[in-house]
């Protein structure tokens, strides 16, 4: 129950975005997600750590409905956006994902030109009248991923042309195009080298202005450098939350030590 | 496979020299060797066949491609073909063409006199002509009534005989035991051939003419079949793609997974595999006997293809489906686009090039079938050309291979000939497809 205390102290602060109750999530007879109950500030990088499997990923993917895609998904509890419930009925996830805007593990960037796969997502939003405007959601987007000035010359060349680190910040251009209000990555340095990780971190770094970032890292490097709050998962439950800074320098689970000691994971 | 059967005992020396292969190594490299041998046998059989069956078929077919025609002045009396005199069609058509048989055999005797032209023991110099001319002649002075009383020059098939000789089917000595052809009617064609009254030219009737009857092979040609075969594959294009594009969508993208949809799976995959007889009794019992749809048209062809192409465009379809990555159907769905858009927009565009290639394996696939065209009457002798569609989808018309079947079972030796020319049409328009089909997956393909 200290955790519950620590939630409300950070509430303080700063405004709630995503409110998580009681979730639960099975895969079929795999229980994945056990009975999690987290609050996410908005414009805060919140990051989610622990060994692989424990259901990182299923969680986020709860928080813009992926999971939906999947046939043996099955999602109970309450989560809640600016206090709407998103698996209401009446909420179309396309709707959703719109405002909730995700980075993948693997750079995945349409096989298109880089215009295209920024423009994408505005177009079919009709979040531009005029090409002017569009062209000018562009730049902005790429300028806020931090890929403007490397691919400016060439915004009609393919996107898949582009080298890991750049396609990845492509792929953020492209999430931040449809103006999200929070944005999902999961795992989005794993397939990059130190250079792009670092481009990638201060970007995420940036981000927090604006958006309520939530990242999936197994680097806990990683989650000590980007995020404000740190949230611990083991098989499927959430064991810890809490200021990053504390996590790592006095965490009160014995398996949040194990791990970030490198004993489990 | 050597290697895996070494027993354990005889362990490989770990601290020999890298300088001399050890035993283990020696035999995985003569496995290796043996291996790509035996591949290389395997291609060369098979390039060998190939080889063997294109030269056997171009040798026998390329003579269809050519045809011998004899050129005759031919006086058209009016006093025969136009008793009254006042030019009326009703009046010429009862004229037959046994009125006008005598007249082309009177030009050739004429032709034989003027050139000079004496043979020993000569007799039935009319055979030289095929039994066709009196029909051309009769239509050509139906279509122009005002040719009567005049003498013009026509130009007609050689019978099928003759035009043997100048292929090397029929010489001398076989004629000497052919009932229907003689020595001095070789001769005959010789001189006249000499006097530039008989010439060996590319028969482009043979692609445009209708089929003709048992007993005039030189008059046969494709036409028909060929307009048929189109028409069905215009039918089976128009219904199977966009029918098995949808359900493989449907099936790949937006089905549930469940006891019935896997029902439905195994079903398309068996159905691929059903002997396209099946398809023919299937068509002839639901389309003609039950639909009444008519006998012999090509829709009827279209539709029964069309069942059994779909299955091989839905496999190709859900193959080239499941091989885009998934990440971009999540990359899609992650900027908030609906599953319909994911799928136009992103997923059918990748597979796109696979669709292609698999629906034209299928039209092709389709256009080679003879056994279901069989059963719903497509075999019959169509003399007429269907006319253009729609209505032409309803008219009786034959198709390439059943042109060849048909041919195939004729008695005269000139319609194996023609046989094999039909197939190397066939192979063209096959070549052509595949060749469409690689062209556009070069085109459209997009790596990710
Ligand atoms: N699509 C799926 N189908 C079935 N089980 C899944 C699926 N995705 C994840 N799981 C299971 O859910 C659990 C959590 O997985 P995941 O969320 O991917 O973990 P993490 O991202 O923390 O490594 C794992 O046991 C995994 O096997
Ligand atoms: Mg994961």
């Amino acid at each position: 129950m200290n955790d519950m205390r620590r939630i409300e102290r950070a509430t303080d602060m700063k405004e709630t975005k995503i409110s998580a109750r009681h979730v639960n999530v099975h895969y079929g007879d795999t229980h994945a997600i056990k009975d999690v109950s987290v609050e996410i500030q908005d414009k805060t990088v919140t990051a989610f750590i622990g060994p692989s499997g424990c259901g990182k990923s299923t969680f986020l993917r709860c928080i813009n409905r992926m999971n939906d895609t999947i046939d043996i998904a099955r999602i109970d509890g309450d989560i809640r956006i600016d206090g709407e419930d998103i698996y209401d009925p009446k909420v179309d996830p396309v709707q959703l994902r719109a405002k909730v805007g995700m980075v993948f593990q693997k750079p995945n960037p349409f096989p298109k030109s880089i215009f295209d796969n920024v423009a994408y997502g505005p177009r079919i939003h009709g979040l531009a009248r005029t090409k002017a405007e569009l062209d000018e959601i562009v730049e902005k987007s790429l300028r806020r991923a931090a890929i403007w000035d490397e691919v400016k010359d060439r915004l009609q060349q393919p996107g898949t042309g582009l080298s890991g680190g750049q396609q990845q910040r492509l792929c953020i251009a492209r999430a931040v195009a449809t103006e999200p209000e929070v944005l999902l990555m999961d795992e989005p340095c794993s397939a990059l080298d130190p250079i792009a990780t670092a481009q990638v971190e201060e970007l995420i770094d940036e981000l927090k202005q604006n958006y309520s970032v939530v990242i999936v890292t197994h680097s806990m490097q990683q989650a000590a450098r980007v995020s404000q709050k740190t949230a611990f998962f083991h098989l499927g439950t959430l064991v810890e939350y809490g200021e990053t800074g504390d996590i790592f320098t006095k965490p009160e689970d014995s398996r949040t030590e194990s791990y970030i000691t490198g004993r489990i994971g | 496979m050597t290697d895996m059967t070494a027993s354990p005992a005889e362990a490989p020396r770990r601290n020999g020299s890298l300088l001399t292969a050890d035993d283990r190594t020696r035999r995985r490299n003569a496995a290796e060797r043996r291996f790509r041998v035996y591949g290389m046998i395997a291609v060369g059989l098979a390039v060998l066949a190939l080889v063997f069956l294109l030269t056997s078929i171009i040798r026998n077919g390329a003579g269809a491609f050519m045809q011998t025609y004899i050129t005759l002045e031919v006086a058209l009396p009016e006093d025969k073909l136009d008793k009254s005199g006042t030019r009326d069609i009703e009046e010429l058509k009862k004229a037959t063409t046994f009125t006008y048989s005598p007249l082309i055999k009177d030009a050739l005797e004429a032709k034989i006199a003027e050139e000079g032209i004496e043979i020993e023991g000569l007799s039935k110099e009319g055979d030289l002509i095929s039994k066709e001319a009196a029909a051309q002649l009769r239509n050509f002075v139906l279509a122009n009534p005002e040719v009567i009383g005049t003498t013009r020059e026509f130009e007609f098939l050689a019978s099928g005989r003759i035009d043997g000789y100048y292929k090397g089917r029929v010489t001398m000595a076989t004629a000497e035991l052919d009932g229907n052809i003689s020595p001095e009617q070789l001769m005959l064609a010789d001189a006249l051939k000499e006097a530039g009254a008989l010439e060996t030219r590319f028969n482009w009737a043979f692609i445009t003419a209708p089929d003709a009857s048992e007993n005039r092979p030189e008059a046969s040609g494709l036409g028909v079949a060929i307009l048929g075969s189109f028409y069905m594959m215009l039918i089976v294009l128009v219904l199977a793609l966009p029918i098995g594009v949808a359900a493989s969508i449907y099936l790949e993208e937006f089905a549930p997974k469940n006891r019935f949809t896997d029902l439905i799976e195994v079903n398309i995959s068996n159905l691929a595999a059903v002997p396209s007889i099946v398809f023919g009794i299937l068509g002839l019992a639901i389309f003609i006997n039950f639909a009444g749809l008519p006998q012999s048209a090509p829709i009827v062809g279209g539709l029964v293809l069309t069942l059994m192409t779909l299955p091989t465009i839905i496999i190709a379809t859900r193959a080239s489906l499941k091989a885009v990555p998934p990440s971009i159907r999540e990359a899609a769905l992650g900027v908030g686009a609906s599953k319909m858009q994911t799928v136009f927009h992103h997923v059918l565009p990748l597979a796109a090039p696979g669709i292609l290639t698999g629906t034209i394996i299928g039209l092709a696939q389709a256009l080679g079938e003879t056994a279901p065209l069989l059963l719903i009457g497509m075999v019959a002798f169509v003399r007429e050309y269907p006319a253009a569609p729609p209505e032409g989808f309803f008219d009786p018309a034959s198709a390439l291979p059943v042109q060849v079947y048909n041919w195939t079972t004729r008695s005269d030796p000139a319609f194996v000939e023609r046989a094999s020319g039909a197939i190397i049409v066939l192979l063209v328009f096959l070549l052509i497809m595949n060749t469409l089909a690689i062209i556009l997956r070069r085109r459209f393909e997009r790596r990710w």
